[in-house]
């Protein structure tokens, strides 16, 4: 019979990668199951921003206190995880827009978050390359980006460094309620705790996980340095991310260090293939350079997809999955899976050592979900 | 009348027969290298058939353009990695 | 919305000799036809210096009939996506267009193999059929000394068409060995006669020039660019001084194209019938990306699938016996210079196997599966996007990555929609 763990996580992507150092930080035995790369999925396709989102105030808590985490951390990542403190600028395209800016600042403010609202002239003096016409914009100066594949790469050789087992490759059949892992080639794990961290896999192992896949596409430019210098997102981007419905395009892109930009992004419902749709790429592209004409010159290298795991209400599923006290879920992050990875690791520890978190974890709580409750789950 | 091109590289000025390829006429200029790599070396290039993508210049102002790949025109103004 | 539509009964992707004979061979069926070409000639890299005007026998012949056909040739075309169904996007020198087709011909050739040794990543290196292909677009050649390596008859051709400009071959390095050479030579009146006539023809315009079998280089040496090469046959070593090294080891056929479009590929090469269909329909495919095999070969696919697409099934299969005999010859090449397993050891751990990320053999040496070594090196992820470090981590480590997104080559934004 194979030895007990103190927590088996289960998805070695930035979530899976965050719970297994953190666990393993704190003393714990841990054994980190994965079927592919370390942070192969999802986690290779995003965008590596590290921003702070209010659509609720549980999220605001979630990825500011995540993002204080990734400041602290930085100093110790590689160098090819390629951390930048290279600031958000939120950009307005109009009045409307403008007025959305102030709510901003004015919730920051009162948040202890630094923020700093620009005019059309200071926009473009930030930025040279956007749009004359916009009319402004919120610098978020703390924000950074991250390159997620060698941040879970770190992460996990942390854990590896207090002692963490990691089994790569390692395809999980089953997770049982009574403390077991079961893989497709028979093999058992015993654990006294397990945590289901498959983003929008996560549902296959659990019925309490109302996640599903929201398909997104990227771009990533040809190396040109100087021509950007924040990341830089429209505000129509919170109405896209906001919409359950509909496919939806809203700009965003990233300077990398090596001086090629991520172009982003588009929102999808209903789509299941990783396939490059033509009309959903053009709808992203005309977007961008619709905020920076100049991205019409800039070539393209290589575009792909990838699956947000969203949940109905927006917020990631964090805590004890069903009621056997020793299956826990850290799953549904949507388009925060790499700023609030840090602090869902640190919740999730703490729910296993029953001890106090420093944000509250019941907005997170699977048990909003539990079966009995009305939902509407797709 | 002369059929040649007037081009630029690297600011100077040469005159080309039409039909050169621009890095043919780098190359003839005795330009050692056509761009820097990452960690900053030297390089030329390699396949000379618009894969390798070690040929690329300035063009005109376009960056990161191969230039096994494309023909001298009249005033075209061409800038290596330096 | 794209500026312009065009519709063509065939549309032919790559201008070299395989295209050339398709869009005739179609045309003169009473198709029409567009070759869609990414640089700004035609003859793709056999017939390069043959265009506009051309000098040699078969490309004369072959251009005289194409200005004959109503084929419309796109130069400075690049091929980038394939939005929707019998649809090309292509990135041309002012913008972008899209190609309707009701069948595709797909010829585009082959690159070269380059296996990473220490050094190789020095300026004046080049690979052998790209020093042919630079010499004939007139790179300064003339007085300059250069070494010759690699594998196969090329090296020969290589040799003599530097030496007719001038160059001084202080060097032919042949990988393979004698006897497998000399078997090779043997089948040659059975297989190929025409091919006996060009070899003497070499041998006459290469007296004088050292030629070695079992010779390969192990290094490559200069501060600023290529100074001398130490060479090895496996027993001795010994540095040659030049002023630029041509080396390659093989082609591979060019195959982004067929695998964005879901044609079968297998062992590297488009899987095709008889009539040179993919297991696409209307999709076919000539040339060396069905499998490397030259000129000959190339001309006769390029002429089965342009008489298939047009319908004309009869005279298709005229032409499966010439074909056939091709065919062995590819073989025979493809044993008697059959690369060795010293070639897939040459690099140290310092060695740059990724030349867009300079990512080295020992990063790259970390890690047991491709996926893991691409995501956290960026190996394969800058502008060629693998299409030169591919065949190195295949050959050293086994690796293979067949994934294909859009663009096909790096496109303007603007030319994406």
């Amino acid at each position: 019979m194979s030895e007990k763990y103190d927590v088996i996580i289960v998805g070695a992507g930035i979530v899976g990668a965050s719970c297994a150092a953190e666990c393993a930080a704190n003393g714990l035995k841990v054994l980190v199951l994965e079927k592919g790369p370390i942070g192969g999925g999802t986690t290779a396709t995003g965008m590596g921003h590290i921003v702070v989102l209010d659509d609720s105030e549980a999220q605001l808590a979630l990825s500011s206190y995540s993002q204080k985490l990734w400041n602290e951390l930085a100093p110790s990542l590689s160098e090819q995880a390629e951390y930048v403190q290279c600031g958000t600028i939120w950009v307005a395209a109009d009045d409307e827009e403008m007025a959305e800016v102030q709510r901003k600042h004015k919730l920051y403010t009162e948040h202890g978050l630094e923020s700093k609202i620009l005019d059309n002239k200071a926009l473009l003096k930030e930025e040279p390359h956007l749009a004359e016409t916009l009319a402004g914009g919120l610098l978020v100066k703390q924000d950074s980006v991250v390159y997620p594949p060698a941040a879970s790469y770190c992460l996990i050789k942390e854990s590896q460094k207090n002692g963490a087992i990691v089994n790569i490759p390692a395809e999980v059949k089953e997770i049982l309620p009574e403390g077991a892992v079961v893989l497709t080639d028979g093999t058992k794990f015993l654990a006294s705790a397990i945590v289901n961290a498959c983003g929008w896999e996560a549902p296959v192992f659990s019925d309490n996980a109302p996640i599903t896949k929201r398909k997104g596409h990227l771009a990533i430019t040809e190396r040109l340095e100087g021509f950007l210098s924040h990341q830089i997102i429209e505000l129509g981007y919170l109405k896209s991310a906001h919409s359950a419905t509909g496919d939806s395009a809203a700009f965003n892109i990233q300077p990398r260090k090596t001086g090629q930009m991520l172009v982003g992004s588009s929102r999808q419902n209903d789509s299941e293939t990783s396939e490059i749709e033509h009309r959903m790429l053009s709808k992203m592209i005309k977007r961008a350079w619709e905020y920076m004409p100049s991205l019409r010159d800039v070539q393209v290298t290589r575009t792909w997809t990838g699956f947000r795991p969203a949940t109905p209400d927006k917020l990631p599923l964090i805590g004890p999955d069903g009621d056997s006290g020793k299956i826990w879920i850290a799953a549904g992050h949507e388009g925060l899976g790499i700023t609030c990875s840090l602090a869902t690791g640190k919740l999730v520890c703490d729910m296993i050592m029953d001890r106090p978190s420093e944000i509250d974890p019941k907005p997170f709580s699977p048990s909003r979900y539990a079966k009995g409750k009305t939902q509407n789950v797709r | 009348m002369s059929d040649k091109v007037q081009i630029k590289i690297n600011g100077k000025e040469i005159s080309v027969s039409p039909q050169t390829v621009v890095a043919t006429a780098i190359a003839r200029e005795g330009i050692s290298h056509f761009r820097r790599s990452v960690t900053g070396k030297p390089r030329t290039p390699l396949c000379g058939m618009g894969v390798c993508f070690e040929c690329r210049v300035t063009i005109n102002g376009q960056p990161n353009t191969r230039s096994c790949q494309v023909l001298c025109e009249e005033g075209m103004e061409i800038v290596t990695d330096d | 919305m794209t500026e312009k539509t065009l519709k063509f009964d065939i549309a032919i992707v790559g201008g070299g000799p395989a295209s050339i004979a398709a869009a005739c061979m179609a045309s003169e069926n009473g198709k029409t036809v567009a070759i869609l070409e990414t640089s700004p000639w035609l003859g793709g890299q056999l017939w390069r210096s043959e265009f506009p005007r051309a000098k040699t026998r078969q490309p004369i012949k072959w251009f005289s009939r194409l200005s004959e056909a109503s084929a419309k040739a796109f130069l400075s075309t690049t091929i980038i996506d394939a939005p929707e169904e019998k649809t090309l996007l292509a990135e041309t020198s002012d913008g972008n267009l899209r190609i309707v087709y009701d069948k595709l011909i797909i010829a585009t050739g082959a690159r070269e193999i380059f296996l990473p040794f220490p050094g190789w990543t020095l300026p004046n290196i080049y690979g052998a059929g790209a020093m042919q292909a630079l010499a004939k677009a007139d790179w300064p050649v003339d007085g300059k000394r250069i070494a010759i390596a690699g594998s196969g008859p090329i090296l020969f051709a290589v040799a003599a068409n530097l030496r007719k400009k001038g160059a001084k071959i202080v060097l032919t390095a042949e990988q393979t060995d004698l006897m497998s050479f000399l078997r090779f030579g043997m089948k040659l009146p059975l297989l190929a006669p025409s091919k006996i006539l060009q070899a003497v023809e070499y041998n006459s315009q290469l007296i004088g020039v050292p030629y070695k079998t079992s010779c390969w280089p192990v290094e490559a040496h200069g501060t600023e660019q290529l100074e001398s090469v130490t060479f090895t046959n496996g027993k001795k070593k010994w540095k040659v001084d030049c002023d630029y090294l041509a080396c390659a080891f093989g082609l591979t056929g060019n195959l982004e194209l067929p695998r964005l479009l879901g044609c079968e590929i297998d062992s590297d090469a488009v899987v095709v019938n008889d009539y040179q269909q993919t297991s696409l329909q209307d999709i076919y495919c000539a040339g060396e990306p069905t499998g490397i095999g030259g000129i000959d070969s190339a001309l006769t696919e390029g002429r089965i699938a342009g008489l298939a697409a047009a319908g004309n099934v009869k005279q298709a299969k005229s032409l499966f016996a010439t074909r056939d005999r091709y065919t062995k010859f590819e073989k025979a090449m493809a044993k008697g210079f059959a690369l060795r397993d010293e070639l897939k050891n040459l690099a140290t751990p310092e060695t740059i196997v990724c030349r867009c990320e300079d990512v080295t053999a020992g990063q790259l040496s970390e890690f047991n599966d491709f996926k893991s070594a691409k995501l956290q090196t960026r190996c394969g992820m800058g502008s060629c996007q693998g299409r030169i470090c591919g065949s190195a981590v295949k050959t050293m480590f086994g690796w293979e990555d067949k994934s294909v997104r859009p663009p096909v080559y790096p496109a303007k934004m603007k030319n994406l929609e």
